[in-house]
């Protein structure tokens, strides 16, 4: 899988949480672009993690496998890792997986921005 | 509202216990996300979720299976590793079909002793496979395993509560080619791949683990890579591996999983087959 294939965008949602915007295919091959997202977000200062997947197209095991990597990364941090955007499908790929017991997944970016903040993070 | 097709847009046949219709379990305050987004090109290939496994036909194997949920690396209890093993087959082979002779064929590469007891034909989408693992001391392991994904170049594996470990397993090919490599010739091929991630499920797992268990586990994927290269025609070669530990932390919390030790109950039927073995027969 190409790399090219996604795209991952980060943005500041408030001073303590950074939203990166995946679109594209979240496969193994993606882990690079995603680490990245993820050290540039924890760089300017980010506490608390949302991810967007209201642009993504394509994922396989490798990609859940990939989310699980970043999760690990994030808990050492103290970071909470929340979701928004996701099909009906891929809620339901989380649910199987179970990354829904530790990704908690919401229904759009205001709730997870809020559900976020609540869950606290180190500061 | 869109549902998730089974395999090839067919409903996946009953070996594991579905969930409701999807429409029937949306709470109301799912009403702003996308629900209505096209299925992605892959849909087909993976399993439709499923709460708790069903066996058909498991007899007293598929004990340690049925009505047990399946269990990710967020859920076990050990360190988190990642164990890559992957082996050079003929660069004439493609890597479909590498992957439709291994999803074929899987049980049939491992090392003796071992068994995998899975469907007829091929690996499919919501498959659950038996399997007995033998870990030494004539103890045998009765677990299984669930088919989470397939598609053309890759499948996975995710175990079930009592297994030796929480995680999956994805087996892969890929064409590689080395033209440019300072490390290697210059040559074209196909790599067969297999990547664990995983936690073991218990405490006790955890010392079996640490006790020679990640060894024992080196070399039946290194046997199984070799035997799929060698029925694939590749002249004898080396079985590349690399291991990382991605969380060193142990979650303590998961530690009453050990109630569920597939090794521990598996103990009886062990037992019995040794003395069955041993007993002198009647004339």
């Amino acid at each position: 899988m190409d790399e090219s294939a996604t795209r991952m965008d980060i943005r500041k949602a408030d001073g303590l949480t950074a939203v990166i915007d995946i679109r594209g295919d979240v496969t193994a091959a993606s882990e690079a672009i995603l680490m990245s997202a993820y050290e540039d977000a924890t760089r300017q200062g980010a506490r608390r993690l949302v991810l967007n997947f209201s642009g993504l197209e394509y994922m396989n095991s490798g990609g859940i496998g990939m989310l699980v990597t970043l999760l690990v990364r994030a808990n050492r941090q103290n970071q909470p890792l929340a979701a928004f955007g996701l099909s009906h499908h891929y809620r339901e790929i989380f649910e199987l997986t179970r990354l829904d017991e530790a990704i908690t997944i919401y229904d759009n970016e205001q709730s997870a921005l809020a559900g976020t903040a609540r869950q606290g993070g180190s500061s | 509202m869109t549902e998730h097709p089974g395999p090839d847009g067919i409903p996946p046949a009953g070996q594991a216990e579905r969930d409701p219709p999807a429409g029937r379990r949306m709470a109301a305050g799912d009403a702003d996300a996308p629900l209505t987004a096209p299925l992605p090109r892959n849909a087909g290939s993976w399993a439709a979720k499923v709460d708790r496994l069903t066996v058909a036909d498991g007899g007293s194997r598929g004990s340690n299976v049925a009505g047990r949920r399946l269990t990710g690396p967020v859920q076990g209890f050990g360190k988190m590793w990642k164990k890559t093993y992957w082996i050079e087959v003929s660069p004439n082979i493609s890597a479909r079909t590498v992957i439709a002779e291994w999803k074929e064929h899987f049980g049939e590469f491992w090392p003796e002793g071992n068994r995998f007891k899975g469907p007829l034909t091929s690996l499919s989408p919501g498959d659950v496979a038996l399997l007995d693992v033998s870990v030494g001391g004539g103890v045998r392991l009765s677990t299984g395993v669930f088919v989470l994904y397939a598609d053309d170049e890759s499948f996975t594996l995710m175990t079930p509560q009592g297994h030796m470990f929480a995680g999956w397993i994805t087996f892969s090919a890929e064409r590689a080619d080395y033209a440019d490599d300072p490390d290697a010739s210059p040559h074209a091929a196909t790599i067969a791949q297999a990547q664990l991630l995983m936690r073991s499920n218990d405490p006790l797992y955890e010392l079996a683990m640490s006790l020679g268990g990640h060894r024992k586990e080196d070399q039946f994927w290194i046997r199984t890579m070799t035997a799929l290269a060698t029925y694939l025609g590749a002249l004898p070669t080396t079985v590349h591996s690399r291991t990382v530990c991605i969380d060193r932390k142990r979650q303590w919390g998961n530690a009453r999983h050990v109630w569920q030790n597939s090794m521990v109950r598996s103990m009886p039927h062990s037992i019995a087959a040794a003395f069955g073995r041993r007993r002198p027969s009647r004339k």
